[in-house]
């Protein structure tokens, strides 16, 4: 039986704090200006709230979060594993939550001092032994212990299996960054990027270069999702959640499936992507615009290929000649991404597809009924499909 | 770390020239006399006493206004966080003092008793200023801490008319910290130790195969039941759910699926640039290690590689790969 979570909610609120490298202050303080500004822009109070979620990842416990806010009952509050994966897992638990009557009003947070605090540059090492410890031991030893270098592993691959270039990443981070020049919010704002720049770069993990890599950014995002009946009596027009899902593939690990037959591209995001499909009964050609998790520039073009708006390996084409631009077939990271907005690990990629539905986007398309927006991977993930109401 | 006679006569000389001198810097308040620092303070102490937090109450009192409590003096003139984490200045006369006693060995810092006078309640809006003289450097004493000396500072609080608001005396005791600071001088003297690679993590899972690392033993995981090949190891073979397992040796043949020549950060520990890569072993597993004795330059998918075990730091081996001849 498909999953029927199409039109059960939506996102009626997003706040964020600004983007920076250096906060200044707390993860917690950076959760609870965030989630204000979400549940202000809803048109909510504090004591309306009683879900939240977050990733496991997050610093910030759900109870200290609610007692700073001023939310009181909470009904509802869970976590999800695997980085980035989480983005759209947690809109996942949340939808659930209000669709079973589980919770009213669910506030989505993650806040992170991803540049001034624990950075993820700077790779995994020893801790407490744990089954995620003794998973990275088949590579620490060897030094592969970076995101950079996990992800760069699966590039290569798909570079010399589909002849996709250098270039062609760079065809991502110019697209991206030209919508970033646009955003105040963003880090590279009125910071343009040629594909000299990109190519004179320095290079991380070899085939990655600088600019394939995110940003490391300290800040907050947050957003508040009801149903979509409550939804009808607050200010804002409501970013209809048409379907969501999450997944894990086969012989998947966290970041270094590197056992499986093919390495060039993603069955958990494959798996993810029909689920939407099918919980939203759209297509690909329904789409208007996305929001593709970006930690790095060649995890866009694989999933891509996961929902279909190409075949494997062609994703080069379908982004050559500004395909991912406003003019292009699919605008895509229109807040420039974490590759040149913001890294909050896909949560300021909910929002913006928030914006896209809303028609606020500072590089806003023309045409905006529906909206792709997905999580990390290399992970178990997940994905939603925002349309108006 | 004992000084000899002569040397501790001459260290002695050199602390009576600090007795009695003033330690050449001012602490002035950043910010007057406040209700916000006076509300902190009481509710941090739990003093409920009306006349320091409300103005109502304050006003009834013999005060007839919000006043300061008394044993606030000195946190009206503390330096915050800088004090921990700031520079010192270099006017400092008491920060060289303890540096003198640093450089001795006497390492070891501990406040022993402080006293306090108040002359005067402080109001809001009152800005106050201290400076501190050093009045006293003890004997040599043994003390339950180690061997030290007591060193008595006085300091005078004055309000921005220059009137004496109150005085206080603080005692500190700088020590050679017991038996550890022989080792630690020892170890500080010594080589720093050259910095290894990050060691795995051992578990029930994965223990047995590095023991077979350790034995130059390159092993494969094989489930009992049905035969098949499983790495990582795992408790369960996926395939038929057996926990009956044992192992077969690599033959360390293999050929290169993916790579990546890692070049920043560079970890300490490693050497820069880095090769690292998926290998296509010939028993059908795969196994991820480093490949070695190659520019990244040559590196190529698909190229045929060997491994062997080998110590890739003072203590841990690894399977590493070379180009195959
Ligand atoms: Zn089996």
């Amino acid at each position: 039986m498909p999953a029927t979570l199409k039109n059960q909610a939506a996102i009626v609120g997003i706040g964020e704090t600004e983007y920076s490298k250096n906060s200044g202050r707390s993860e917690l303080a950076l959760a609870s200006e965030a989630t204000a500004a979400a549940i202000k822009d809803a048109g909510l109070s504090p004591s309306d709230i009683d879900g939240m979620t977050t990733f496991t990842l997050d610093t910030t416990d759900e109870i200290e979060l609610a007692r700073a806010v001023g939310i009181g009952d909470l009904t509802f509050f869970s976590r999800i594993p695997h980085g980035g994966g989480a983005a759209i897992g947690v809109v996942h638990q949340a939808v659930m939550a209000v669709a079973t009557g589980s919770a009213k009003a669910v506030v989505v947070y993650r806040a992170l001092n991803g540049r001034s605090g624990a950075r993820y540059s700077e790779g995994v090492s020893g801790g407490p032994t744990t089954s995620d410890l003794i998973h990275w031991s088949w590579y620490m030893p060897s030094g592969l212990m970076t995101p950079a270098s996990w992800v760069a592993m699966y590039s290569m691959r798909y570079m010399h299996e589909t002849g996709c270039t250098s270039e062609d990443l760079a065809e991502v981070c110019i697209a991206q960054r030209n919508h970033a020049v646009k955003n105040p919010r963003a880090f590279f704002y009125q910071k343009p990027l040629t594909l000299d720049d990109h190519q004179s770069a320095r290079p991380i993990v070899d085939p990655l270069r600088l600019y394939d890599c995110c940003q490391e950014t300290d800040g907050g995002a947050a957003c508040v999702i009801v149903s979509p009946e409550l939804a009808k009596d607050l200010p804002n027009p409501p970013a209809l959640i048409r379907g969501v899902s999450q997944g894990a593939g086969r012989d998947q690990e966290s970041m270094t499936s590197f056992y499986r037959p093919s390495i060039s591209s993603l069955p958990e995001m494959d798996l993810v992507a029909k689920q939407c499909w099918q919980i939203s009964g759209l297509t690909p050609d329904d789409i208007d615009a996305a929001v593709i998790y970006d930690a790095f520039s060649s995890i866009v073009l694989w999933q891509l290929e996961s929902f279909g708006f190409c075949k494997h390996g062609e994703a080069k084409d379908f982004i050559k000649d500004g395909g991912l631009g406003l003019g292009g077939r699919l605008p895509c990271n229109t807040h420039g991404g974490q590759l040149s907005e913001a890294y909050v690990h896909g949560v300021n990629g909910i929002n913006e597809g928030v914006r896209l539905i809303r028609g606020t986007s500072t590089s806003q398309p023309a045409k905006n009924d529906h909206v792709l927006v997905t999580a990390g991977v290399g992970v178990p993930t997940s994905a939603m499909i925002l349309g108006k109401a | 770390m004992s000084l000899s006679g002569k040397e501790r006569e001459e260290f002695e000389k050199q602390l009576e020239a600090y007795v009695g001198i003033d330690i050449g810097i001012e602490d002035a308040s950043r910010d007057a006399v406040n209700q916000a620092m006076i509300r902190q303070w009481c509710e941090a102490m739990g003093d409920a006493c009306g006349a320091y937090t409300a103005p109502e109450a304050a006003a009834k009192s013999v005060h007839g206004e919000v006043v300061a409590p008394p044993a606030m003096l000195q946190a009206w003139i503390l330096g915050g966080v800088a004090m921990a984490t700031g520079e010192d200045d270099p006017r400092d006369k008491q920060r060289e003092l303890h540096r003198l006693f640093d450089a001795r060995g006497y390492t070891g810092v501990v406040a022993t008793n402080t006293e306090q006078e108040y002359l005067r309640y402080l109001k809001l809006g009152d800005r106050i200023r201290a400076r501190t003289q050093i009045e006293s450097i003890s004997e040599q004493k043994a003390t339950g801490l180690g061997i030290g000396y007591f060193i008595n500072t006085r300091t005078r609080f004055v309000d921005q008319n220059d009137k004496e608001v109150g005085w206080m005396t603080f005692r500190v005791l700088k020590f050679e910290a017991g038996d550890q600071p022989a080792a630690a001088a020892e170890s500080n003297s010594a080589v720093p130790a050259k910095p290894q690679r990050l060691r795995p993590a051992l578990g029930h899972d994965n223990r047995w195969w590095w023991d077979c690392v350790e034995k130059d033993e390159l092993a494969i995981q094989r489930c009992s039941a049905c035969a098949v090949l499983r790495h990582p190891p795992r408790p369960m073979c996926g395939e038929c759910q057996s926990t009956e397992w044992d192992y077969v040796f690599s033959s360390g043949e293999g050929t290169i699926h993916s790579y990546v020549v890692i070049r920043h950060p560079e970890v300490p520990g490693y050497t820069y640039p880095l090769v690292v890569a998926v290998v296509d072993l010939a028993e059908g597993t795969r196994f991820v290690g480093n490949v070695v004795d190659i520019e990244p330059e040559e590196v190529e998918i698909g190229m045929a590689v060997q491994a062997s075990i080998e110590r890739v730091d003072d203590e841990m081996k690894l399977p590493v790969f070379r180009r195959a001849s």
